[in-house]
């Protein structure tokens, strides 16, 4: 996207407009279509914040109170819209503090630019005031960086840093820019970047890969999909719903595919992984072809490698060669972005219903219903549990809602049992795991689909790792939801020690502040639920405020999550209890 | 899956930091580097880095697509000790009056074709290039004599089967 101003550059043969590098930041944002950004300020940032303040008609600058609530934010943006995130900070800490978010949009493919300041050149090397390596820091979490230190390199870093952060397989992208770079002058002009010699973003896919993969599910007679984020990355979407619906496939989601297709479908037979559903665990190990489209085999999908769907023929199609035989050794890789892919796929394939096959998910779900669900979802003891929350919502919102969930026992649970219509409706950190993902992520979520419902659902422990973004929501009148299913520990780690440590529950009780009152400080309205008669009701009122609100639900404080297959364990071995 | 030698030539765009980004890829996966050269290659502005390590050929082919994914990467290949014409290179410093009082040496000089780069009253260097174990063979050979510095360049290495490094960049010319 061009904008007027740098058009104008443009036609005024390139050399005539003379800016700072600060000033040229802005313009290159600007160019490449970004129109909101998260950060906060400091010493080696602070010419490109005077920028800001010049430009601020045209660019939004939100403030969080802390560097790392401004890249979850601009990863739940990026997640929510598909355009890419941006987040800046200052030298030294406020690099440093972007880290972990960075290591997040990482290890979840999320286009991210972190713009971070730095010392002046000449005092690089010399542990000067705010300084750190960022670059060094950030070298093995980043898909690329690059240090800045004169202002005439900012345009061509700047186009480089936002096709590399959104092409092929997104990415974080982290441009240090020092602070002699932001003051002085360059002859500005700015051209996107369209490639780099050195970087095949969109693998082709072999058109021998595609018939045999079309060869293998035409005669396969219990196939099985397996897919993940790269449906929703590659805009696949409906090219997966084709080839479910014409082959007769069961698909199952991972905790990042969720979303990508309706969760309501015949076929969309629930969640695989360590928590995931009984029977999308199990039949992997029955399938006899696995279709694994845009996922990566991780740790917590496959459990143990040597018992993983060793009786199955295995397709995967993938965009990034690094993946394939990584964790899985496959039959057949299709390489490319799953949409070219799936599209070219699609005319090959015969159509097929697989009914028995599918009966059997049903069945296994059947006794997934009666041993777990019914119990999480329709509750007959006193406690609540997390299940009949994200129940709830999902009737007050309609499935219609973005739903923002961060790490532990609710994060399971809300990836277990909220229903969506919508794609990219599924925000949450899954590779890294990053405790205090949501409460940012879902401002960002927000600002990205502000015609939407925005819920965050968070548990106690993660609430208090950037619980300091209240100020954020009240400060931008930023209208989230947010859910704190409160058991008063650490769920998922006392899980853990009562199943596996003999209930030594080291540091995971938690004695908790007065989260309503903490709102309500805030100035965000609040309540809190503690009996199963007031949730509906309350659920219904929060979907309904038209500003944020926060609502503490106060549930079993030693509930497990379930099924659940032990670390290391088969896929086969999932536990019901 | 059995242990062996590796030969893994990586040709990028000349860049500060990428030693950083690649070395980093063997780190986090335990691999010991055990010898890393960097050098210009036969294309302009093109660097080459040439990395031995010791390791299964699944986790060697693992790392080479791991660096290959980066992004000033063009290109990464692995070959075994068979498919590769390699080098490495060693200096030998020595107290010159060995070279008069022990005739010896001059046997070790003459049939190991080492050369002598440098004498002077106080010391001599011997430069000796080949494989790996004629290297050590010469050092063992000399040790008992006194070795005053000793020092072993990483190999450098090309491949018997063609690297295609200047095909890649013209198919990028014309994309």
């Amino acid at each position: 996207m061009e904008t007027l101003k740098a058009k104008h550059i443009k036609d005024n043969n390139k050399t005539t407009l003379r800016i700072s590098g600060a000033e040229a930041i802005i313009h290159c944002l600007l160019a490449e279509g970004v129109d909101l950004i998260y950060g906060y300020p400091g010493g080696a940032i602070m010419p490109v914040y005077d920028e800001l303040y010049k430009f601020q008609d045209r660019l939004t600058h939100v403030l969080t109170r802390h560097e790392q609530g401004a890249v979850h934010a601009a990863q739940g943006y990026a997640r929510v819209s598909g355009r890419v995130g941006v987040a800046m900070a200052t030298s030294g800490p406020g690099a440093t503090n972007l880290v972990t978010g960075i290591a997040d949009a990482q290890i979840d493919s999320t286009p991210v630019v972190c713009i971070t300041g730095q010392v002046p050149r000449h005092l690089l090397g010399s542990d000067a005031f705010q300084e750190t390596d960022i670059i060094g820091i950030s070298t093995p979490v980043t898909k690329w960086n690059y240090q800045v230190t004169r202002a005439s390199e900012i345009p061509e870093i700047m186009a480089k840093a936002f096709y590399i952060a959104r092409s092929g397989r997104p990415g974080p992208v982290l441009i240090d820019i020092t602070k002699n770079a932001q003051f002085d002058e360059l002859d500005f002009s700015y051209e996107p970047c369209n490639a780099v010699r050195s970087y095949n973003p969109y693998p082709k896919p072999d058109p021998k890969a595609i018939d045999a993969a079309a060869a293998l599910i035409n005669s396969a007679k219990k196939p099985y999909i397996v897919y993940g984020q790269g449906v929703i990355l590659g805009q696949a979407e409906e090219q997966l719903k084709a080839l479910v619906e014409k082959a007769g496939i069961p698909a199952a989601w991972t905790i990042l595919g969720l979303s990508a297709m309706d969760t309501d479908h015949p076929l969309n037979v629930g969640m695989v992984g360590m928590h995931g559903n009984y029977g999308p665990n199990i039949l992997t190990n029955e399938c006899d072809l696995l279709i694994a489209i845009g996922m990566r085999f991780d740790d917590r999908v496959t459990g143990d490698l040597n018992t993983y769907a060793k009786q199955a023929r295995i397709i995967h199609f993938e965009i990034d060669p690094a993946e394939i035989d990584k964790n899985v050794k496959v039959d057949i890789a299709v390489l490319g972005n799953a949409r070219d892919s799936l599209e070219l796929l699609l005319p090959k394939i015969k159509k097929n219903s697989h009914k028995d096959w599918h009966d059997k998910f049903k069945e296994k779900y059947r006794e997934e219903y009666d041993a777990v669900i019914k119990n999480d979802l329709q509750p007959t003891k006193a406690g609540l549990t997390m299940g009949e929350v994200v129940e709830a919502i999902n009737k007050a919102s309609g499935n219609k809602a973005v739903v923002v969930s961060d790490v532990g026992q609710h994060q399971m649970v809300t990836c277990r049992y909220a229903r969506f219509k919508q794609t990219k409706s599924n925000i949450t950190s899954g590779g890294l795991g990053t405790m205090g993902f949501a409460l940012p992520a879902a401002i960002g979520a927000k600002m990205a689909a502000m015609d939407r419902e925005v819920v965050a659902i968070i548990g106690d422990g993660g609430y208090q790792m950037n619980i300091q973004e209240l100020a954020t929501i009240f400060q931008n009148k930023t209208p989230v939801k947010i859910v704190v299913l409160n058991n008063d520990h650490l769920g998922m780690v006392r899980q853990w020690q009562e199943l596996f440590f003999e209930r030594r529950y080291a540091s995971t009780v938690m004695t908790n502040p007065d989260f309503v009152k903490i709102a309500e400080g805030y100035h965000i309205k609040a309540k809190r639920v503690t009996k199963r008669e007031e949730l509906a009701a309350t659920v219904e009122e929060m979907m309904q405020s038209p500003e944020a609100y926060f609502l503490e639900v106060k549930v079993e404080k030693e509930d497990n999550v379930f099924p659940m297959i032990p670390s290391g364990a088969s896929v086969s071995d999932i536990r019901l209890k | 899956m059995k242990k062996q030698w590796f030969t893994i030539s990586v040709y990028s765009e000349n860049n500060v930091g990428l030693l950083n980004r690649i070395s980093g890829i063997f780190l986090k996966r335990h691999i010991n580097i055990e010898s890393l050269n960097v050098s210009k290659s036969e294309i302009d502005g093109v660097s080459k880095f040439t990395v031995v390590v010791f390791t299964t050929e699944d986790w060697t082919r693992k790392i080479v697509m791991q660096i290959e994914k980066q992004i000033e990467v063009i290109k990464a290949f692995y070959h075994t000790d068979e498919e590769t014409i390699y080098q490495e290179s060693a200096l030998f410093k020595i107290a010159s009056n060995l070279l008069f009082d022990e005739r010896q040496i001059q046997n070790i000089i003459k049939e190991s074709h080492a050369q002598i780069v440098t004498v002077s009253r106080e010391f001599f260097v011997l430069a000796k290039t080949g494989k790996r174990e004629e290297i050590d063979d010469m050092y063992q050979l000399l040790e008992p004599f006194g070795i005053m510095q000793f020092v072993r360049s990483g190999r450098i290495a090309v491949s018997k089967a063609e690297m295609r490094i200047s095909t890649l960049l013209k198919e990028f010319e014309h994309k």
